[in-house]
C-alpha cells in the first residue's frame, strides 16, 4: 500500500500513515469548515489497511487544536483502529499533549473510553 | 418590530473590545480573526492556558457560525451576506469574552434555549458525559455540524452560557451568545 502523506495547513494536520512500517501520524493543527472532507480519504484507506494489518500498529496523535466537526472524523478513524485489533492484531495509541493542557489530556480520555484500543497519555515536557 | 441589529449587539457587548466584525462569516474571515486574536493573545503575553482555551472556544463560535447562520430577514440593511453575523472579543479582567450575534428562524428558538439551559444546568462530569454521548451517536449534519459546539464551548470555558433572544419580525429572530473564557478555569 501506498502511504499517505500530507503536509499541514494552517487548519488541517500533518499525516503520514505508512502502512510498512504500521506507523500512523496526526499531527498539528485540524480545525477545518469541512472536516470530511480532509478526513474521508484517510478512512477510506484505513479501510484498505484494516485488511492485511502488520501485526503492530502504532498510532501517534500529536493535535495542538481540533474543532468539533473533527472529532467526529477522528472518531471514526479509531474505529477502523478499534476494527483490526479486535481482529487479534496489537494497536497502540499514543495521544501526546502539552505540559498544562488538560483539555487536551481529557479529550484523549474521551476516546479512550469510547474505543476499545489500548491508550497511551503522554504529556510533552517542554 | 424590527429593530438595529448592531446597536442592540454594541449595547451588549461594550467593554475593551480587541476585535469586533460583522458581515459575512467565510473561510477566509475565519482565519483572519483566528490569526488576528491569536496573535494580539501571544503580545499580551497570555498563559498558553488560556491562550488555547479562547482559541478553542473561538474556533467553535465561529463554526457555528459559519454552519448554522439562517439567511437575513427581508428588509435588514445587509442583504449581501450569505451567511450574516457579528461577532466580538472582548479583553476582560480574568480572561476574554466572546460575543456572537445573528439570526435564526423563531421556530427554532425553543429548541436552541432548551438546549442551552439544558447545558448550563450541567456540571463538568454532566457535560463530558454529554459530550461523549453526542460524539458516538450523532451523525455529522448536513451542515457540517456535529450538535457538540456549545457543549464543547461550555466545557472548555468552565463557565455558564450567556444569552438572548430578541424577536425581530415573526420568522426571524436575534440570538446573542456570550462566553467568558476565564483564567482559572
Amino acid at each position: 500500500m501506498e502511504p499517505i502523506i500530507i503536509d499541514g495547513t494552517p487548519k488541517t494536520p500533518t499525516i503520514k500513515f505508512d502502512a510498512k512500517e504500521g506507523v500512523f501520524e496526526i499531527k498539528g493543527r485540524s480545525i477545518p469548515e469541512n472536516s470530511v472532507e480532509f478526513y474521508k480519504p484517510l478512512v477510506d484507506w484505513l479501510d484498505l489497511y484494516k485488511e492485511t494489518p502488520l501485526n503492530k500498529t502504532v498510532v501517534n496523535i500529536k493535535l495542538e487544536y481540533f474543532n468539533t466537526s473533527s472529532s467526529k472524523c477522528i472518531l471514526d478513524v479509531f474505529k477502523k483502529l478499534e476494527a483490526i485489533h479486535k481482529a487479534k492484531n496489537d494497536v497502540e495509541v499514543n495521544w501526546y499533549y502539552e505540559e498544562d493542557d488538560e483539555d487536551m489530556l481529557e479529550a484523549g480520555e474521551d476516546y479512550e473510553s469510547i474505543i476499545r484500543v489500548p491508550f497511551k497519555m503522554i504529556e510533552i515536557v517542554e | 418590530m424590527s429593530f438595529n441589529v448592531e446597536t442592540y449587539f454594541s449595547d451588549l457587548s461594550n467593554g475593551n473590545q480587541i476585535i469586533y466584525y460583522k458581515g459575512n462569516i467565510d473561510s477566509d474571515l475565519i482565519n483572519r480573526v483566528l490569526d488576528t486574536v491569536e496573535a494580539k493573545m501571544v503580545n499580551g503575553n497570555e498563559h498558553s492556558k488560556l491562550r488555547k482555551k479562547v482559541y478553542n472556544v473561538l474556533v467553535e463560535s465561529l463554526q457555528n457560525l459559519y454552519h448554522h447562520v439562517e439567511k437575513v430577514p427581508e428588509g435588514f440593511e445587509d442583504q449581501t451576506s450569505e451567511k450574516y453575523g457579528i461577532l466580538a472579543v472582548n479583553k476582560v479582567d480574568k480572561g476574554y469574552t466572546i460575543m456572537t450575534g445573528n439570526f435564526i428562524r423563531a421556530d427554532n428558538v425553543e429548541m436552541l434555549e432548551e438546549k442551552i439551559k439544558r447545558i448550563n444546568r450541567s456540571n463538568h462530569e454532566e457535560l463530558t458525559e454529554l459530550y461523549k454521548f453526542i460524539l458516538n451517536h450523532q451523525r455529522i449534519s448536513s451542515k457540517g455540524g456535529g450538535g457538540l459546539g456549545l457543549v464543547d464551548i461550555a466545557r472548555k470555558s468552565g463557565n455558564r452560557l450567556e444569552y438572548s433572544f430578541k424577536e425581530y419580525n415573526g420568522n426571524s429572530s436575534f440570538f446573542y451568545l456570550k462566553i467568558l473564557v476565564s483564567e482559572n478555569k
